[in-house]
């Protein structure tokens, strides 16, 4: 491995991540991704247009709970999911059901090579949707309150670090929900199934033993959340955070479980075979 | 293993419990080699094992030194026009070959000279801004055909590249075959239409439920279908004497008038033999137009292999 093989790779992948984003990046397709990325943000927006109209704001202090709450709740854990799972579990098997993978594999690329570019061509274009579903839902959560109050939360208070803490976390889940349904995309036909399974894994997190707790995507999301969600009664399983992990140890421990995902799909990307009559 | 030759060395693929192909042995020389079969005879799973997008249940393949494993190092001298008449959504007939030129590593300029090269060398020029889902089948076709030779290979893999096409761009792509073969190249055809093999041919592999059933020079192989006898057309004035002088001889097995009544089929176990006899004949005065073999072309030793339904050896 020399300096010539990776100017080589890094070009090639600059080739891929211009094949893929203007395929797939805001493709008729994905639709269905981008609705649920923007449904928070319309529901804060809705919000926000109702409080407006009517001339008053609501508790800031409520509102960051409640936006907390479903940033945790849905966002991290549906909206990105399933997300993560359209657009990664389509990188290689929506190309096989298309009939249109052999083109990669006939060209000169190393296969590691193609599952890297493949794979952050999808992180550029899920960050893309999901952090700027994210900024959306945070302008529209302060657009309604009073400018000194928005102006003291942002740089007297810790408001942006809460922004940048959720910006960070959202990046950080289609980093590890990507390798994951990467991966999973290899194994399974059907996206249904692997979604379901890594669901019931993710929510059974906290009954986990500790070893086990780490090979979660959601334990490390959770931990990088500056703002606790206060969800009480039954659901309150999910908000418990059994185990806080610094941020320190919480990110190079997600980026670890994103490196073993990409290992195991580069095992089976070597071993990846075009035969179109079988999908 | 040779450097210089495609090369299968017991090579086997199953699909499941499916035969794909079974105990290939092949060294395949430069020049325009065949692969002929019926449909589901094992033509596109030699072409994918040797590309790599199939692995081998075992055996083993190089081609000119290299295995098929080796994408990185295979597809910077091989080209492969595949079957799958499917392609990226979206693109423009430039943008697919530009945009597949990048993957190899190659800059803007050189990848754009070399797209519009190709497009040229297929006549699609002036469709070349157009999106491919808007192609005709033929254009598709040659699209591809582009996409295979854009990057200069010296092994060219095409897989029933005819299809579809008119017939003066059939032409002129057996043309560009031939012209591509003369350079040096090894050029790979699978094709079930046999006159068409049969013409551009330096040799062939016929191929049948999955195992290669001959290979070699179509000429060479017609003398090792030792069960049928070869026919010979003999032009002559009088066909019938002829036919009476030819019936003395024990190498023939049949020998009867041409439809048209100018010349006579011979059907013979022995041919240098009868050559031979023949040469007297004239010697002695019989006055003959030609002689030629009438059974040595593809699709006769084809039919005498596989049978004329294509089915078991």
């Amino acid at each position: 491995m020399n300096a010539g093989s990776w100017a080589l790779w890094r070009s090639q992948i600059a080739a891929i991540l211009r094949l893929e984003i203007k395929k797939n990046f805001l493709s008729r397709r994905g639709l269905w991704v981008y609705l649920l990325a923007l449904a928070p943000a319309s529901l804060f927006g809705m919000h926000a247009y109702v409080m407006l109209q009517r001339g008053r704001a609501c508790d800031f202090g409520r509102d960051r709970l409640v936006f907390a709450t479903v940033f945790q709740f849905f966002f991290l854990r549906l909206a990105v999911f399933f997300g993560c799972v359209g657009v990664f579990m389509n990188l290689f098997r929506g190309e096989m059901l298309q009939k249109s993978l052999h083109y990669y594999l006939l060209a000169p690329i190393r296969r590691e090579v193609l599952l890297a570019g493949k794979y952050l061509a999808g992180v550029i274009m899920t960050a893309a949707i999901f952090c700027t579903s994210t900024l959306l839902s945070l302008t529209f959560l302060l657009i309604h309150f009073h400018p000194s109050i928005v102006q003291q939360y942002l740089f007297e208070a810790r408001g942006l670090s809460d922004v940048l803490a959720y910006v960070g976390v959202t990046a950080l889940a289609c980093v590890g929900y990507g390798s994951v349904f990467l991966v999973m995309g290899f194994l399974f036909r059907n996206p249904i199934i692997p979604a379901a399974l890594v669901l019931v894994w993710e929510s059974m997190n906290p009954f986990l033993p500790s070893l086990l707790k780490k090979l979660s995507v959601i334990f490390y999301l959770q931990s990088l959340c500056l703002v606790q969600a206060p969800v009480k009664g039954d659901w309150a399983f999910l908000a418990t955070l059994t185990e806080p992990t610094p941020a320190y140890l919480a990110i190079p421990g997600l980026l670890l479980v994103t490196l073993g995902g990409l290992i195991l799909a580069a095992r089976q990307v070597r071993k990846l075979e075009i035969n179109y009559g079988a999908e | 293993m040779s450097g210089r030759e495609i090369i299968f060395e017991n090579v086997s693929k199953f699909y499941g419990e499916v035969l794909g192909v079974n105990r290939v042995n092949l060294s395949i020389p430069s020049g325009i080699t065949s692969l002929v079969g019926p449909n589901g005879s094992g033509k596109t799973t030699l072409m994918n094992l040797m590309t790599g997008l199939l692995r081998p249940t075992q055996g083993q393949i190089s081609v000119l030194g290299v295995r098929p494993n080796q994408p990185e190092l295979l597809f910077r001298f091989v080209g492969y026009c595949t079957q799958f008449d499917s392609f990226p959504r979206g693109m423009s007939g430039y943008q697919f070959i530009y945009s597949y030129l990048r993957l190899y590593g190659k800059k803007h300029a050189e990848a754009d000279q070399l797209a519009w090269h190709a497009l040229e060398r297929v006549k699609l020029t002036d469709a070349a801004d157009r999106k491919i889902a808007g192609y005709s089948k033929g254009m598709r076709q040659r699209i591809k055909l582009a996409q295979a030779i854009s990057s200069d290979p010296t092994v060219l893999l095409l897989d029933e590249p005819l299809n579809g096409l008119d017939p003066l761009v059939r032409a002129e792509t057996i043309a560009m075959f031939r012209s591509l073969a003369e350079e040096g190249l090894h050029v790979i055809v699978s094709s079930h239409i046999l006159h068409e093999v049969d013409a551009i041919s330096d040799q062939v592999i016929l191929l049948s439920s999955g195992y290669v059933v001959a290979e070699g020079q179509i000429h060479g192989v017609r003398k090792e279908v030792e069960d049928h006898p070869m026919q010979i057309l003999i032009r002559c004035a009088a066909p019938g004497i002829l036919a009476s002088r030819i019936f003395e001889m024990d190498s023939v097995v049949e020998a009867r008038v041409h439809v048209d009544g100018k010349g006579l089929l011979v059907r013979t176990r022995d041919p240098e033999r009868f050559y031979l006899t023949l040469n007297r004949l004239v010697a002695g005065g019989v006055d003959l137009e030609s002689v030629a073999p009438a059974d040595d072309d593809v699709h006769s030793v084809y039919e005498y292999l596989i049978g004329p339904d294509g089915g078991a050896i």
